[in-house]
């Protein structure tokens, strides 16, 4: 998989090496959606050293570069799954309860369940209950995930993942989806803290309510700001001031770039750009499914929202004597229509798949672009506007001199009903898909 | 968006410069002011004029309630009704939890306590905790969002509980012990527990002002560590947060008035106080307010020794006292509730229809506002086609500020709409199933996935 097939290839080898990898590679007479600038109805792009040497109409194809026949293809910056788990297989969600009205809660929590702790149990928010704020994804990271390479093969070059368990989870990285070790793959941590409202059951500990998780985060948000106020009061002079304690967990909260907070529902959305309002911290909301009826509120507050693909449906466990109520209907009637709603409002926001499998997820964004999404507004979504909201928008995101050579390469429109990934650049290296084998197991069955 | 925006402005322009409304030749109940048959003017949101000859605005709406009967919304003090939580079992103090951070406004039981005549709904915890949390009052503005609902201004009430509810959690299992109990196990426990927790409440006051004087005497300090969950005992001592208290004994009510006192806070509503008949003179004399169930009892050992009397004979030694529902149902037909207290009670219509308006309004710190049919208040306004203290009354509209949110012809002539609405939805959802099941199996087939 790694090493360049010449047979399938239309190589040139310019500077007559054949046996060892490119310098640089040219990909030449393609039409190229730089997503950052106008596309390029024939233009080229040239990686050198992992990165985009040039990108152009007009441009000088190096001498010592191979060159990649563009003609029919498009070239996309490499895609971004802004809320994943990739290559923290630890972390992968197990099949997940539906709510009562369809739809799974917002994220791609839970793991599995939380362990039982041995100690006493939590009893207010000093204790620091159900926090692994500290637990970084890029201290986590596993190559071996085979979820890796199943992403790239659909045309995922990057993902930003988070640990998954308890309210505040953890830091997450944005990762590329390759590399031999795993600190190879890491472009930028922490990438912000993920926070869940997934609460004890019963009313073992605290918190064990939405509203305790709620008065949870505020307290803690209050402790940090509390915090940092007692260092640099004790900075200012350490004799005869006594020390403030150390604390891990506000340590870790305060390390936190942006914190990432659960709101998918028609109520949930509302309700957490309050909550966030208070917290004096940059907020990401994700899941964002009832984003249609909320835009205006979301461009207000400047919050941007990361919306799962994972459209909802009814659930497939349901009674079926069970009628949904007209209002969870068009909430499942309207959902697909969020990412367009939103790209209309001006509100920033980025899709992600929530660990759907491929071929669901070409029906889901069918569903979206069904709805009004335009294929520009839609390739964004999936490339610099989530490079913009984890603020790596300098790195990736776009077809720009000097960005992160990640791309996607495909004979049609992006997730179109017959296009073909034909090759997958990350940080320079080029994958190939291999052919679909689809019809094959359908005969089989 | 601009277009929201002009939409938005559009309507609240249509909203200021709304035309009055006229409810006309009804019998005007007003509670405070005695009944009569004649008009009442709402104008922009608030009663404008109420009397039996009116002289009507040329350009008022008017609504022709000939032999109907309007009364003030009717106001529940207690209840727990449009929101996601309602304890936190995991410790008995949780003062730092807010029902206004859980709202649901899509909660059908608003709707069906506002065609019950409801509109004013004051929403709290649970009694799972010795001090529960901070509840919150709404209005039944059905169709609005969770900050549309609430009403602002009003004050928030901190809910405190004694008795079988709080101490359970403490106890011991009947199957061996409970690893999860926790403190307290028992009545004194409780009464521990609130010392306790003002008296950390009284420490937490006093570092602050300590902090506030060595500010203003310009020294170089730091603010202390801000606490949820003391902050709320402050903000009640000091008499910014309400106070309701969960209770059904007469010796802990007495206890938690002797609480009150040395941390000299007034208990604006004991909550349920079932054997508040017995101690009425104590209540009254310490001016708490007290809401009450007109006959529902024996649930639990606590609430055995209780007599449909208890509102009335309450009410006769002086306390301040009004009917809750604390359940979605019964918040239905309160006015049935408030028919109770005649009957066995003996007390007057008004005495009646105050204890789900007027009396539960100044529990609630909003007798200024709402709870009575007065120039000046919020126009809050319910229709019965009988007298609400009648079995077959049945709420015919229900205003707040000044707008109708129920109108039972509406309701009844809009459900074939809805009907086929929903049907429309269903229809082509399973339209939908079966295209996907042709394009091949449901989905979410992992086994499909390339690896």
């Amino acid at each position: 998989m790694r090493t360049v097939s010449l047979p399938a290839l239309i190589f040139v080898c310019a500077a007559a090496l054949p046996a060892s990898p490119p310098t640089a590679i040219a990909i030449r007479d393609a039409r190229v959606v730089t997503v950052s600038g106008p596309v390029l109805e024939r233009g080229t792009v040239v990686i050198r050293n992992g990165l985009i040497e040039q990108a152009g109409a007009d441009v000088r194809i190096p001498a010592d570069a191979w060159i990649l026949e563009g003609k029919g293809l498009t070239i996309y910056p490499g895609l971004i799954d802004a809320l994943s788990t990739l290559g923290l297989p630890e972390f992968a969600p197990q099949e997940r309860p539906q709510r009562p009205g369809g739809g799974a809660p917002p994220g791609p929590s839970p793991a599995s369940p939380r362990p039982e702790s041995p100690q006493p149990p939590a009893r207010s928010a000093e204790d620091r209950p159900s926090f692994s704020g500290w637990v970084r994804a890029a201290d986590e990271l596993k190559t071996s995930d085979s979820r890796i390479e199943a992403a790239r093969n659909i045309g995922f070059t990057t993902a930003v993942s988070f640990p998954t368990r308890n309210i505040f989870a953890g830091q997450g990285a944005v990762i590329d989806l390759a590399g031999e070790k795993p600190g190879d793959m890491v472009v930028e941590t922490p990438a912000g803290m993920y926070l869940t409202l997934e609460t004890a059951r019963g009313m073992r500990e605290f918190p064990s309510s939405l509203m305790g998780a709620l008065a949870y985060i505020r307290q803690v948000a209050l402790d940090a700001e509390h915090y940092r106020l007692e260092q640099a009061y004790y900075d200012k002079s350490h004799a005869g001031r006594k020390r403030p304690a150390y604390d891990r967990a506000i340590e870790s909260f305060l390390e936190a770039p942006r914190l990432l907070l659960p709101a998918s529902s028609g109520v949930e959305i509302p309700r957490m750009l309050h909550f966030a309002a208070g917290l004096k911290a940059p907020v990401v909301l994700y899941g964002g499914q009832a984003g249609y009826a909320h835009a205006g509120a979301l461009k207000q507050a400047g919050v941007p929202i990361l919306v799962s693909l994972k459209w909802p449906v009814r659930d497939k466990n349901a009674d079926p004597e069970q009628e949904d109520s007209l209002r969870t209907l068009e909430f499942r009637e309207r959902a697909p229509s969020t990412p367009a709603v939103l790209a209309k409002a001006g509100v920033k926001f980025a899709l992600y798949t929530d660990n759907a499998a491929a071929r669901d997820l070409k029906a889901a964004v069918k569903k979206a672009l069904d709805a009004g999404l335009t294929e520009e507004e839609l390739v964004r979504a999936m490339t610099l506007s989530p490079a913009e909201i984890y603020g790596v928008a300098d790195r990736l995101g776009s077809i720009e001199n000097g960005k992160i050579a990640n791309l996607v390469i495909t004979d049609g429109p992006l997730f179109g009903e017959k296009t073909k990934v034909k090759y997958v650049f990350v940080d320079g290296e080029k994958f190939e898909p291999p052919a679909e084998a689809e019809p094959a197991k359908e005969e089989a069955r | 968006m601009t277009r929201l925006i002009c939409i938005a402005a559009l309507a609240a322009a249509a909203a200021a410069a709304a035309p009055p409304i006229v409810v006309k030749n009804a019998t005007v109940l007003t509670v405070t002011k005695g009944t009569f048959k004649g008009s009442v003017l709402v104008r922009d949101g608030k009663i404008a004029e109420v009397g039996q000859n009116i002289v009507i605005p040329a350009d008022a709406a008017v609504i022709d309630a000939t032999g109907e009967y309007v009364m003030p919304g009717i106001i529940d003090p207690h209840s727990h009704i449009a929101s996601d939580s309602t304890n936190e079992g995991g410790t008995s103090v949780s003062s730092m939890t807010h029902i206004t951070d859980v709202l649901d406004p899509e909660d059908i039981s608003i709707y069906r306590a506002l065609a019950g005549g409801v509109t004013t709904v004051c929403t709290m915890h649970g009694s799972a905790n010795t001090i529960g949390g901070i509840g919150c009052v709404i209005k039944t503005r059905w169709g609005k969002d969770a900050d549309g609902i609430l009403l602002k201004g009003a004050m928030p009430v901190l809910k405190l509980a004694l008795g079988e509810n709080p101490k359970r959690m403490g106890q011991q299992g009947d199957y061996g012990p409970n690893p999860n109990a926790r403190y307290p196990g028992s009545r004194m426990g409780v009464e521990d527990v609130l010392r306790k927790s003002f008296t950390d409440a009284q420490q937490y006051q006093a570092k602050w002002r300590e902090y506030e004087q060595k500010k203003a005497r310009g020294e170089d300090v730091i603010p202390p560590r801000r606490d949820l969950t003391l902050e709320p005992l402050v903000a009640a001592m000091e008499g910014r947060m309400l106070v309701h208290v969960h209770c059904y004994r007469a010796d802990e009510i007495l206890m938690m008035l002797r609480v009150a006192r040395d941390f000299g806070f007034r208990v604006h509503a004991l909550i349920h106080v079932l054997e508040g008949y017995k101690v009425a003179k104590e209540i009254a004399a310490a001016e708490a307010g007290a809401t009450t169930f007109s006959d529902w009892w024996a649930y639990k050992m606590e609430a055995a020794d209780a007599i449909p009397y208890n509102a009335a004979l309450m009410l006769k030694k002086g306390v301040d006292v009004s009917l809750n529902s604390d359940d979605a149902e019964l918040m239905r037909h309160l006015n049935q509730e408030a028919a109770k207290v005649v009957k066995y009670g003996g007390v007057t219509d008004d005495q009646a229809l105050a204890m789900i308006t007027i009396n539960a309004a100044r529990q609630l710190g909003l007798d200024k506002r709402i709870g009575s049919i007065e120039p000046g208040k919020d126009a809050d306004l319910v229709i019965y086609d009988k007298h609400p203290l009648s079995n077959y009354a049945k709420v015919q509209k229900v205003m707040i500020d000044g707008q109708i949110y129920f109108d039972r012809d509406r309701d009844i002539s809009e459900r074939a709409a809805r009907e086929e609405a929903k049907k429309k939805l269903l229809e082509k959802e399973k339209e939908q199933q079966k295209q996907e099941k042709k394009r091949g199996g449901p989905e979410g087939s992992a086994e499909r996935r390339p690896s």
